[in-house]
């Protein structure tokens, strides 16, 4: 390692414009013929649009054009579509409903958009948009999950009887009903995981230009895979084809999921900057429109139950989960509570028998998607709580049960799909319980009860899949895209790099951390070497950033792109220097013959692949070469968090006095990078553990719709953290990276409630652990799990 | 409509703007300095508080025109000759950012809670002056400590200048 190269703290090269107020997110840009779209949205959770009546909206000063839903599907605009095919367990593929980018008969959440008003200024689009009247006959919503199943429930879609969207199973239940009939002990509990806005902080935006003359789209907007965006516009949406359609991600300020998907505002924008004729339309979302349209993620509500032998040998799971997918299907919504959950309920855990039904259901809310983590804080939390809350009822030391059950031997199949290919779960145990001063515990919980407070300490130990991946793997369980990663080497006459990747950054670092793997080969300056990404017209394709896939997909296929340019470079020195091409090493900015003195810079050999002159004979000139990488397996970041709390009885006020995190994220290439990434999945897991909720009342009216009502984590609501790492390399690819972006929000949650309860020495609690819950659990014995 | 006159960034700037103009509207579309940035409707996040008189001010709650006569201070301001402030370079050594949405308004919160408060900020104090602006991606650790290193060298700075 050097002191740029893999392994190395090396501070963010994008920083700069970040900290001088030169970044370029999308709501920054500014061309020539600009207009503005505002959307009429519906105030109604269900209602039958009846009549739109944009008669005097029209007539208003600057607006160029007024267009609603059946005009778009009348110009061929193709439904949303959900991008993964799940298959109830009878077989039947899932029930699907329209979903138009602006509704035509129906609107079915409060949000839903409806008409869409382009105009020349901001105020003069919103102004008309105010002005355009909707008739609606408003309809009765259903909102929970569990109401929407009811036979007597508002139907949503004629495709989802009973609003059910599939009815899926994973695992043998014959086996795991055998487990139980032969426990020792069964456990069981019943789980609520609650909704949460995701809440990057620059809004949702999108800049479409339209070039009449070669009728050529580009599109500016908020995305985490651009390319993915204009591949599902072109080729369902049919806005453009791909050849006319430029998508460019430019400083996207946070996604978290959220800005994976094609939203249907991007969809209008670009239909009706062509059918206003009008060079350029803009549309940034204000926060209100964030909470009521962007993704909502988790709303899982489940019941489970484990068996235990008289060792104490986990001998079966049992799982029951009803998940809200919301009033439509958004794209990866159908995997987040299936291949990306139950996949991952054998835990740590060594469970010879998993059986897990999952239903999933429309209501008349937000559509539901992946939010950091999407899937895995679920099953996470699930699995956590319930070796608490088995320690508790077993009678012993939360820790000594994980232990004893822990996956000791790699690679171990479990029963649910995945393969664990490397880990040592004990090793992250180990090192959070030292951090925390676990031995010394009940000491610390004298001394608070000597002041009146409750003090509780409670562990998660957490294994999630990253990467998403390999494509065959993911196309046989129903995905409708591979998920490989490109990238392409292109090395300068004079010897400087660029990095082409189809990743994206939003927060990330891959400016720095993708380079750092340039000077780690090349020994080049971190400086010589720039990143692209998130321009269709520069990176070929692309499948973007989400799954903590960047480092082990996205830097492994810099890594193949690497070899290539190393080879062929050793091969043009090795001719130039009249030497083996064996013998060649590039180091230090240096190509040489080793064990001579024979050397020559790494920019006379970048040249000499531009000059040609002096080339091994019929070499292409030129050093530029491409890769695609598909991984073999999922990659598996596991760790250790335990959380120490102390509340105050008389109020409920949860103050967290020490949180730890071991993490076992594999080959890490900038430390100071992966820390970042774990404080903040960390604030994220302790927001829904503690503070956040989305709530919707019983018309469908979503309550927490501004950061008023739905509680963001502020700096003083959070510790400092307290993270390390330890480290088994991933098997899977070339850098045994095993990805951190979405640990700390998937392992927190469990360890901050099994922290409260056994404050408060009872589990009957559910998230968020706010004072007033907190307080509810420890004076009535608290709100039921299942009913809030 | 409104006249205002504001010196931005040391310049004297002035436009005729429509009476409800916000002062984030006026310093982002009529002067097209976006390093402002807005990410709520409530005056909750930040993510836009510049300096109006040497104060630290949400722009999305002030109007242009009452910013009118006033010294307006953004982020593109702070850098001087060429220079990062010592609250942008702690930001840079302690990778007090991520996504970079909520960074201008974090540095020019953070410069502002030094000019009130001093150059010895605990972490309880930095912590608690920041309820205003909200982070999504560092969970605060590295802000925190991006600002009580800030804090410290603008503290040099000032002895030096006392000197």
């Amino acid at each position: 390692m050097g002191i740029e190269g893999i392994g190395a703290r090396v501070l963010r090269k994008e920083d700069k414009r970040f900290i001088t107020g030169a970044g370029r997110y999308t709501d920054d840009h500014k061309v020539a013929g600009m207009h503005y779209a505002a959307f009429v949205r519906s105030p109604h959770a269900y209602a039958k649009i009846k009549k739109i009546n944009i008669k005097a909206a029209s007539k208003m000063s600057g607006v160029a054009g007024i267009f609603n839903g059946k005009e778009l599907t009348g110009d061929g605009i193709g439904n949303i579509i959900c991008g993964w095919m799940v298959h109830s367990k009878d077989g039947s593929p899932m029930n699907m409903g329209a979903w138009s980018a602006l509704a035509t008969e129906y609107v079915r959440y409060v949000g839903d958009a409806v008409a869409v008003v382009i105009a020349e200024t901001l105020e003069e689009a919103q102004a008309a948009a105010e002005a355009v009247e909707v008739d609606y006959k408003v309809l009765k919503a259903v909102v929970s999950a569990e109401d929407a199943m009811d036979p007597k429930a508002p139907q949503l879609h004629p495709e989802a009887k009973n609003n059910i969207i599939y009815d899926w199973e994973i695992g043998e239940e014959d086996a795991t009903d055998a487990a139980f009939a032969k426990a020792a002990n069964v456990v069981e509990i019943d789980i609520r995981n609650n909704r949460l806005v995701p809440n990057p902080m620059e809004p949702r935006s999108a800049l479409v230009q339209y070039d009449a003359a070669e009728d050529h789209f580009t599109l500016h907007t908020t995305s985490q895979n651009p390319h993915v965006a204009r591949l599902v516009l072109s080729a369902f949406y049919q806005v453009a084809p791909e050849n006319k359609l430029r998508v460019i991600a430019p400083d996207v300020g946070g996604g978290f999921g959220a800005k994976i998907y094609i939203y249907p505002e991007e969809i209008v924008c670009l239909w009706a900057a062509k059918k206003a004729g009008v060079a350029a339309v803009k549309w940034t979302a204000s926060r209100s429109d964030a909470f009521l349209t962007d993704a909502h993620g988790r709303d899982h509500v489940s019941k489970a139950k484990m068996a235990f032998d008289k060792n104490n040998k986990i001998t079966g799971f049992k799982i029951e989960t009803l998940a809200n997918l919301g009033a439509y299907m958004s794209l990866f919504s159908s995997s987040v509570p299936t291949y990306l959950y139950a996949t991952l309920l054998s835990g740590q855990y060594n469970i010879p028998n998993i059986h897990c039904n999952v239903k999933t259901v429309y209501t008349n809310t937000v559509p539901v998607d992946a939010y950091r983590g999407a899937g895995r804080p679920e099953a996470t939390y699930l699995v956590e709580r319930m070796m608490t809350t088995a320690a508790r009822e077993l009678g012993v030391d939360p820790a000594e049960l994980r232990r004893k059950n822990f996956v000791q031997q790699f690679p171990h199949q479990t029963p649910v799909i995945m393969c664990y290919d490397a880990g040592d779960f004990g090793a992250s145990l180990d090192a959070a319980m030292a951090e925390i001063k676990y031995d010394s515990f009940e000491k610390r919980r004298k001394k608070s009860a000597k002041n009146g407070m409750l003090r509780g300490i409670g562990m998660s130990c957490y294994i999630e899949a990253c990467g998403i991946a390999p494509s065959a793997a993911v196309g046989s369980l129903g995905a409708g895209v591979g998920l490989w990663e490109s990238a392409e080497v292109r090395v300068n006459p004079v010897g400087t790099v660029e990095i082409l990747t189809g990743s994206h950054s939003h927060g990330q670092g891959h400016e720095t951390t993708f380079a750092q793997l340039v000077t780690d080969r090349f020994g080049l300056p971190n400086e010589n070497v720039q990143i692209v990404h998130g321009d269709t017209d520069k990176v070929q394709f692309g499948m973007g950033t989400y799954g903590s896939r960047s480092g082990a997909v996205g830097m492994s296929a810099i890594e193949k792109a690497l070899d290539k340019v190393e080879a062929k470079a050793k091969k043009i020195a090795a001719h130039m220097l009249e030497a083996a091409e064996g013998d060649i090493e590039i180091k230090n900015g240096e190509v040489m013959v080793k064990g001579t003195d024979k050397k020559l810079g790494w920019h006379e050999v970048c040249l000499g692949a531009y000059t040609g002159h002096n080339l091994p004979e019929g070499m292409e000139p030129g050093l530029k070469e491409g890769a695609f990488y598909d991984p073999t397996n999922f990659t598996f970041p596991a760790g250790c968090y335990i959380c120490e709390v102390e509340v105050d009885p008389n109020t409920g006020v949860t103050t967290i006095e020490k949180f730890v995190a071991a993490d076992d994220f594999g080959k890490i290439i900038n430390p100071m990078i992966v820390e970042g990434q774990v404080h903040g999945g960390l604030a994220q897991g302790i927001g829904q553990a503690m503070m956040e909720n989305a709530v919707y009342d019983d018309d469908g009216q979503l309550l927490s719709a501004s950061y008023m009502d739905y509680t963001m984590p502020r700096a003083d609501d959070l510790p400092s953290f307290n993270v390390s790492t330890t480290e088994t390399l991933c098997p899977g690819n070339p850098l045994g990276i095993k990805g951190c972006g979405e640990a700390g929000a998937i392992g927190s949650p469990p360890a901050v409630i099994n922290a409260i309860t056994d404050a408060i020495g009872h589990n009957n609690l559910t998230m968020p652990a706010s004072p007033q819950n907190v307080w509810a659990a420890i004076n009535d014995g608290g709100m039921s799990e299942a009913a809030e | 409509m409104a006249k205002v006159e504001i010196t931005v960034n040391g310049k004297a700037t002035s436009a005729n703007v429509e009476d409800r103009t916000l002062l984030v509207d006026y310093l982002r579309e009529t002067r097209n300095l976006t390093g402002t940035h807005v990410g709520c409707d409530t005056s909750q996040c930040g993510a836009c508080v510049v300096h109006v008189d040497g104060k630290a001010v949400k722009s999305c709650t002030m109007l242009a025109a009452q910013a009118s006569g006033s010294d307006v201070k953004t982020i593109e301001g702070v850098a001087g000759n060429g220079a990062l402030h010592p609250m942008q370079e702690a930001f840079h050594q302690n990778h007090g950012l991520q996504c970079g949405f909520c960074t201008p308004g974090m540095i020019m919160a953070g410069i502002d809670m030094v000019n009130r408060l001093g150059p010895k900020l605990d972490e309880a104090t930095i912590r608690a002056e920041l309820e205003g602006n909200i982070c999504r991606c560092t969970g605060y650790h590295n802000i925190v400590k991006s600002i009580a290193a800030g804090a410290k060298e603008m503290g040099k700075g000032m002895k030096k200048a006392a000197q």
